[in-house]
């Protein structure tokens, strides 16, 4: 099982290191986007402090949003999903490696950029760190439920707009308890239950997601 | 290491034994499972579904005439309350009917059978229009009472996303061709997102606690006079049984689409179309 895991990991690694450009287009949305809220709402530094930690954490969304539909497709084309699925090997096991490279290369830089861009927005460089934290400890979750609406969709006419419909909705939870956490150190006040919160949500993913993941590859290539 | 569930080519055996026992059930004719089978159903549906209407539209005129000429007029908010009687029933029924969706899909995964999931997808329009009617009445209760349409009060709020989750059921059921796979992803979802229901709901109301207090609070005095109460639940009533019916009017249709190829609804449709011709 461990080795396929690591095989499976492996793989996908190699993949996003040879489509690197992939990864540096979900970057570049966020990027973009994160410094396009201050010309639609005004340079003011107080208004844009307040909204920072929500801003930041709206457009990770959106950005692991926008490379979800890719998570399967390319294996669904070739057929190699097929032959996974087939194999006698748990699917659950190498979704997961799957989902982890995913969020890797998406979650990950979105994370370690999102403080860089917070200092645009005058951020105090305090709440820099927890902000790269939470969405460190968010973001993995959004790419398990992601996963879900990606294999839902998988091969289905306007899909990637049909995905964002199923996704979004179920991730408010995790918007809400990331940049809340954020505000609440902004705010002076203990913020541990956010975390506690989000790192909860994201075991239950981690345990709960691929299955209802594979059900749904199972669906989509029959 | 081999998975136990690998589906496709699973344990064929154990599966199709599954399969057959539930089948053999469905034709036994005194058992109640023979209405599992559409055609079975179809009949029983056309017979149940004009009672269900009835006994909706007798509770709704009741409702309504203690609605307007019995409930006394509130003590705060004068008239306009009234909207309650529908506003509230809506509320219960677009969350209830979301839960029922998701029971079906899971008796579908489960029994592997079809009609639960026409059933799931038939309940799927009415909640979502009771949604919609929930927040609608809202706002237009919301404009005299609280000065405006709309507040990011938790209630409020967990009620759009419901809405959202319902949007995303139905399009995603539509947008999928072959309808076994609709119906499969189709409880996937409902599932999934029957699940995270609770959770928005709480994330919510602590989210909104925590970022403006609770300048608007949706419970109301403590003691409500018990003829409102009396109307309101005639209300519920009235919209379980719409629901139940039109959703029964919905299955039968769903069946005839999905069983076209077989005679007996050959012979059906032209019994019907004999029937129009009268």
């Amino acid at each position: 099982m461990g080795a396929v895991f690591a095989a499976m990991l492996r793989r996908e690694l190699a993949l996003a290191w040879r489509g690197r450009t992939d990864v540096l287009l979900a970057l570049s949305f966020f990027v973009v986007v994160v410094c396009l809220f201050p010309f639609g709402i005004g340079p003011e530094a107080n208004q844009l402090r307040s909204i920072a930690p929500g801003v930041v954490w709206v457009t990770a969304l959106l950005a692991s949003l926008l490379a979800l539909p890719r998570l399967f497709e390319h294996d669904l084309r070739d057929g190699t999903l097929e032959q996974l699925l087939l194999s006698p090997e748990p699917a659950v096991v190498w979704v997961l490696a799957k989902v982890a490279v995913h969020w890797l290369v998406t979650g990950v830089p979105v994370a370690l950029f999102a403080p860089l861009l917070a200092g645009l927005y005058d951020l105090q460089p305090e709440v820099l760190p927890l902000l790269a934290g939470t969405l460190l400890l968010g973001t993995p979750t959004l790419t398990l439920i992601g996963a879900i609406g990606a294999a839902l969709t998988l091969g289905v006419r306007s899909g990637a707009v049909l995905l964002a419909l199923l996704v979004l909705p179920l991730a408010v939870p995790v918007l809400i308890f990331g940049a809340g956490a954020v505000e609440a150190a902004l705010g002076g006040v203990s913020y541990a239950a956010h975390l506690a919160l989000l790192g909860a949500g994201g075991f239950a993913a981690v345990a709960l997601a691929p299955w209802a993941c594979v059900a749904a590859l199972r669906l989509a290539v029959q | 290491m081999r998975g136990k569930n690998r589906g496709m080519d699973a344990t064929p055996g154990r599966r199709q034994r599954w399969q057959q026992g539930i089948e053999a059930r469905q034709r036994s004719p005194r058992s109640l499972w023979r209405f599992a089978a559409p055609q079975q159903f179809y009949p029983l549906a056309g017979r149940l579904a004009p009672w269900f209407a009835a006994l909706a539209a007798v509770l709704a005129v009741a409702g309504l005439y203690l609605a307007f000429f019995v409930a006394p007029t509130d003590a705060q908010q004068g008239e306009v309350y009234r909207v309650i009687f529908l506003h509230v029933p809506a509320a219960w029924m677009s969350m209830f009917l979301y839960l029922v969706m998701a029971f079906w899909g899971i008796v579908g995964w489960v029994l592997n059978t079809r009609l639960s999931f026409m059933m799931a997808h038939a309940l799927a329009p009415t909640g979502a229009i009771w949604c919609f009617i929930a927040l609608w009445t809202g706002a237009l209760w919301g404009r005299p009472t609280w000065g405006t349409y709309w507040v990011w009060d938790a209630r409020l709020t967990s009620q759009l996303l419901l809405m959202f989750l319902y949007l995303g059921y139905l399009a995603l059921t539509r947008a999928i061709e072959d309808p076994r796979r609709a119906d499969r992803a189709g409880a996937l979802l409902a599932i999934v997102g029957s699940i995270n229901v609770p959770i928005i709901y709480f994330s919510v109301k602590w989210w909104n606690t925590l970022h403006q207090g609770a300048s608007v609070s949706l419970t109301r005095a403590p003691s409500m006079a018990t003829v409102m109460l009396v109307t309101m639940l005639v209300m519920a009533f009235a919209a379980w049984f719409y629901s139940i019916a039109v959703a029964l009017w919905r299955v039968r249709t769903l069946i005839l689409e999905r069983e076209r190829h077989t005679d007996w609804v050959a012979a059906e449709l032209d019994r019907l179309a004999v029937k129009e011709k009268e």
